[in-house]
Formats: C-alpha cells, sequence, structure tokens
C-alpha cells in the first residue's frame, strides 16, 4: 500500500490553474523526483502535501488517514518532514538550536517543567541533544555547531535545513530543490546523504530537482509535470526518452 | 565559540551549563554577597533605587519573552503591570485576603489580560500589532479610571495594605530592598530556564521564521498565546510587587510614555538575552538620576537656555541614547558585553 496518495487534486489562483488534477502515490521505498519546467506547479504540490495550501479539489491521504483538514503542525506530528526551496532557517540560532527547534515534538515535558530547567527537562534536553548531534556528525557540519546560520554559506544552510528536516524524525521526507545553486562537489555530497538517509531510515523521499544528472542517478521513479498537469511518468531512462518530455522542455 | 585554554567540555550537560569554570561560580557567589552585605554600606536612596530598578528589571524579563524571544512587539507593557497592581490590591482591600497570595493571582489576572490583548496577534504582525497593543494600554487605564470609581479608586490614587509575615511587618527600604531582589533573582531564573528550553526555542522560531517554525511541528498560535500569556504574568507580578512597595498606586504610574520606556530599555539592554533587562533597566535608571541631578546645575549654569530644556533633560538623553543604540549597536549592551567576554577570555595571550 502506498504511504500518501494525492487522488487527482487541483489548486488554483482565481483563473490560474496551479495544479490540475494531479494523481500521485509515493510508495513505501523508493525516491520518487518530480521534474518539469519553470512554474510546472512542483513546488505548489509539496506546499499541498505540507499543508500550505489547500487544494480546492481532491483528496491527500496519508498512511490511509485524509490530511485535507489537517494544519501543517499536525501534519508534521504524523511525519511529514520537508525542506524549502528557498532556505527557510531560523536565522537568529546557531546550527544546533535550528536543529535543536525541530526537535520540538520530541519534547514531552510540559511548561511548568520548562521553567524550572533542573531535573527532567535538563534530562530530555541532554538526550535529545544527543540525537541532534548524531545528525550534525552525519551531514558533516561540525564546524558550524555553534555558528549562527545567517552567517554561513548557501552550501551549508542547505544541509542544516535538511538536518532540521531530519530531525523531526520524519515518515516521509519531501526535498524542495535540496541542491539548487550548489557546484558539483556540493552537489555529490548533498546526493550522498539523501541516498544514505534512504538507505538507513527506510523512508520514501519526494524530490524536486532540475539537475538531470542527479535524478536520473539518485531516483527510483520521476513525475513529470508541465503547467500543473502531469504529463508523464514512469522510470527514469524512459523519462529520459519520453516524447512528451522532451517537448514540454524543448518545445515542439 | 572561543574557549580558555585548557577547559573542554567533556559531556552535553558540562556545555549546557551557564557556569562553566569555577571562577564563574565564585563570581556569582561574591555577587550574591555583596547583594546581601549591600544594605550596610549605601543609603536609603540607593536601596530604593535598586529597589525600582529591581521591579522594571521584572517587567522587562516578561516584555523579554514577549518582544526580544517571541517578537511580538508590544507597547502596552506597562497596562499589564496595572492590571497585577490593581487585581492584588483590590483583592487585598476587599477580600482581605493576604498580599502573598494576591501577588501571584495579580500577575495570573494580568495573564489572562494579556492572552486577550494577545488574540490579534494571530492575525497581524509586526508594526500593525504593536499598534493593537496600544489599546490595551487605553482600554486598561480607562477601565481603571471609569467605570469603578469606588473600587479602582478612579483616576485618583489607591492605598495599598502593609505587607506583613506574622507580625513583621516590611515597612523600610531594607526589607523592601531584600523582597524585590530576591523576587527579581527568581524571576530572572525562571525566565533564563524558559528561554533555554525547547519552549524558548519554540519561540525564537516563531520569531525568526514562522512558515518554517510550523513546519517544525510547532503550533506557532499556541506559542503566540503563551508568550503573551507568560509575559504579562511577569509584568503582573512586576505591578503587584511595586504596588506593595510604594503603598500607593494610580493609573498615572502606568501611562504609555512609561510603556515606550520599557521598550526602549530593552532595545538599550538587548533584545532576547537574559541579561538585556538588567543593562537595559540600569543604564536607563542611571541616565534618569543624572539627569535629575544634572538639571538644576545646566539651568543655573546656562539660564539662557531656560528651565524647560533641563526639565525635559531626561526625555531628551533618553532619545538620543536610543537613536545611537540603533544605529551603533542595534543588538544592544548585551551583545556587546558578549564581545567583550569573548575577547576578554583569551586575553592577554590569545591564540
Amino acid at each position: 500500500m502506498p504511504e500518501l496518495v494525492l487522488d487527482s487534486i487541483s489548486l488554483s489562483f482565481g483563473e490560474l490553474k496551479a495544479i490540475d488534477d494531479v494523481t500521485v502515490e509515493l510508495k513505501k521505498d523508493e525516491i520518487l523526483s518530480i521534474i518539469g519546467p519553470n512554474g510546472a506547479g512542483k513546488t505548489c504540490l509539496l506546499n499541498c502535501i505540507s499543508g500550505y495550501y489547500k487544494p480546492q479539489r481532491g483528496t491527500i491521504s496519508f498512511n490511509g488517514e485524509k490530511l485535507n483538514n489537517v494544519a501543517i503542525f499536525e501534519r508534521t506530528k504524523l511525519g511529514i518532514g520537508r525542506t524549502f526551496q528557498n532556505v527557510e532557517l531560523f536565522n537568529g540560532m546557531s546550527v544546533l538550536d535550528n536543529i535543536m527547534a525541530a526537535r520540538h515534538l520530541h519534547f514531552n515535558t510540559g511548561v511548568l517543567r520548562a521553567f524550572l530547567y533542573y531535573g527532567k527537562s535538563r534530562k530530555e534536553e541532554i538526550r535529545n541533544r544527543e540525537i541532534v548531534e548524531e545528525i550534525i556528525d552525519f551531514l558533516e557540519i561540525k564546524p558550524a555547531r555553534n555558528k549562527i546560520v545567517g552567517s554561513l554559506p548557501y552550501g551549508i544552510r542547505k544541509r542544516v535545513e535538511l538536518g532540521r528536516a531530519l530531525a523531526i524524525e520524519p515518515k516521509i521526507l519531501l526535498l524542495d530543490e535540496p541542491m539548487s545553486g550548489m557546484n558539483i562537489e556540493e552537489k555529490e555530497d548533498m546526493a550522498r546523504f539523501i541516498i544514505d538517509i534512504y538507505e538507513e531510515k527506510k523512508i520514501p523521499i519526494i524530490l524536486i530537482e532540475h539537475d538531470m544528472g542527479v535524478v536520473m542517478d539518485i531516483s527510483d521513479r520521476v513525475i513529470v509535470l508541465d503547467f500543473g498537469k502531469k504529463i508523464d511518468e514512469g522510470m527514469p531512462e524512459e523519462m529520459m526518452h519520453s516524447e512528451k518530455v522532451i517537448n514540454a522542455y524543448l518545445g515542439n | 565559540m572561543r574557549r580558555v585554554s585548557g577547559v573542554f567540555d567533556t559531556s552535553y550537560l558540562q556545555d549546557m551549563t551557564i557556569f562553566r569554570t569555577k571562577h564563574y561560580i565564585a563570581g556569582m557567589v561574591i555577587l550574591i554577597l555583596l547583594f546581601l552585605a549591600l544594605p550596610a554600606f549605601v543609603s536609603d536612596f540607593w536601596l530604593a533605587f535598586i529597589s525600582s530598578t529591581a521591579v522594571t528589571i521584572i517587567a522587562l524579563q516578561g516584555l523579554n519573552i514577549l518582544a526580544g524571544y517571541c517578537g511580538q512587539i508590544s507597547i502596552g507593557h506597562t497596562a499589564f503591570m496595572a492590571v497585577g497592581a490593581y487585581t492584588s490590591t483590590i483583592l487585598a482591600r476587599e477580600l482581605g485576603l493576604s498580599l502573598w497570595i494576591c501577588m501571584p493571582v495579580g500577575g495570573l489576572g494580568a495573564a489572562l489580560v494579556g492572552l486577550l490583548f494577545g488574540l490579534p496577534s494571530l492575525r497581524v504582525k509586526g508594526y500593525y500589532l504593536a499598534i493593537t497593543t496600544i489599546a490595551a494600554q487605553f482600554l486598561i487605564i480607562y477601565m481603571i479610571k471609569t467605570p469603578f470609581p469606588e473600587v479602582t479608586g478612579g483616576a485618583i490614587a489607591l492605598s495599598v495594605p502593609e505587607l506583613r509575615v506574622g507580625s513583621f511587618v516590611f515597612n523600610s527600604e531594607i526589607h523592601f530592598y531584600y523582597l524585590i531582589v530576591a523576587i527579581m533573582a527568581l524571576m530572572t531564573f525562571l525566565s533564563k530556564s524558559l528561554t533555554r528550553s525547547y519552549f524558548g526555542r519554540a519561540l525564537v522560531a516563531v520569531r525568526d521564521n514562522d512558515i518554517a517554525a510550523e513546519a517544525m511541528g510547532i503550533n506557532i498560535f499556541k506559542y503566540k498565546l503563551m508568550a503573551f500569556f507568560i509575559g504579562c504574568f511577569f509584568a503582573g507580578i512586576a505591578g503587584s510587587v511595586w504596588a506593595v512597595y510604594v503603598r500607593v498606586i494610580s493609573p498615572d504610574d502606568f501611562t504609555l510614555v512609561n510603556s515606550i520606556w520599557q521598550m526602549g530599555m530593552l532595545i538599550i539592554g538587548g533584545l532576547g538575552s537574559t541579561l538585556g533587562p538588567f543593562f537595559g533597566a540600569v543604564f536607563i535608571s542611571a541616565l534618569r538620576e543624572i539627569c535629575v541631578i544634572i538639571g538644576p546645575w545646566v539651568t543655573s549654569t546656562f539660564p539662557q537656555i531656560g528651565a524647560q530644556v533641563s526639565a525635559s533633560l531626561v526625555e531628551m538623553t533618553f532619545g538620543v541614547a536610543i537613536v545611537l543604540f540603533l544605529v551603533y549597536e542595534p543588538r544592544g549592551i548585551g551583545h556587546r558585553w558578549e564581545i567583550l567576554k569573548e575577547s576578554y577570555r583569551l586575553w592577554p595571550f590569545s591564540y
């Protein structure tokens, strides 16, 4: 049974149809890439899944549960983790605090306990800190641990964002252009992280990416969007030679 | 982060501690002893100065949680102090309850009213929210002045019962000095604990990027309202402590101008740091005292500039201070202090 099902969803802003009757199924064990020209509705689709946009028609269900009227933070609680296209970090906090902030759902102490730092809430702090340090280790951002994220280079900030999504301990991961604006080495690193996450955590991943080399290399299945419509779907090699896809990218 | 050479953290617990080395602990102990011994050395004037500054610090800690950490700018903070002061005083006067019970209840009262005025924060942010908090200032002071003058004392002053423990009556500056500084220390501890916990991080997350905060599973509405509740609770405590200290309260103690002063103090001290309220309150209170002292001197030395200028010397210096800080150190004295500590840590042999 697929983890996540978008059943013929449509989203429009006034006259503009951002997503037009798109159906997507994400299986338990796959990296699904969504590709398409700029403005095809890829990010809109992700925003529908994580709750920033509410599709006017169609249903979104996750593990059999209907998501349409579930608030954004509740969806995170259910296990949907994501990163953003334009890095959306907490710029005033250090790398460590950014990822610690993402552990929010894993703190069970009440507010009154938080007023008294010592005892139970300090233990919880340390327990979560250990997990965060593991993530920092994994993403190789140790030197930046105590730096304020606003001052960090772009590539590192993208990694911090990935770390933050990991800290949620999501059941599915949505990555919105994790490699945009990176050079070859940074892209290779990021691709390695994504594959490692996929293999170690055994969670399905939806990936939006413009770099076709990366998409062909790491995804199990590809969905192609154009003008809000799903124009094709299949294995990466198939998509590379699909006439519809070539037409969408190059015009006919 | 720079560390003194040879000091290594070997556990996360050590990394998270505030007083990391023996020197810090020793410094803290000396500071506490200094505060305990202070009344033996200084006059009542200085004790009163410290007490009133400490009350301001309590209120500022609350405003810091609200505006510094959660980013919800409020320019109606003294109105919530008024709610605390009047709630505890009226409960003590009308029901004869002990002031020791009335003071926390006053804090809770202010917190509940704060929650109410925090509701607009769910829809508006930034400057627009700041404007809506002015409504709190006017509405609350109106409620005190007009509808029930027989209970609230109207626009005229309301006297506050004596604070006592058994037969011991708090009636000298020394008594209040110890009481208020102790409460200030307690409230500062609570504020520091809260802001270094997951709760504080959630507040900062809401301030820095509410879109991402929600994706991290943080219920931003809940945390905004909690920030109002807790921030106004601190204000309420400050107000009720102020009431038992001065024994006479009137709506004129809690004006819009005072609220703006508090926001200014927080900006000068440093938004979003526990020490910020200390620096801000002490800096502005000291500035005010200095202006009061040199005001008459200015008038007598330069008679041509007139008495009005020296009368408004306090406001003028405050304005200049705010402008200078916003231009040269928008993150306040607290930030300067961090930089100073950082560079002093390796002095004189930095590596």
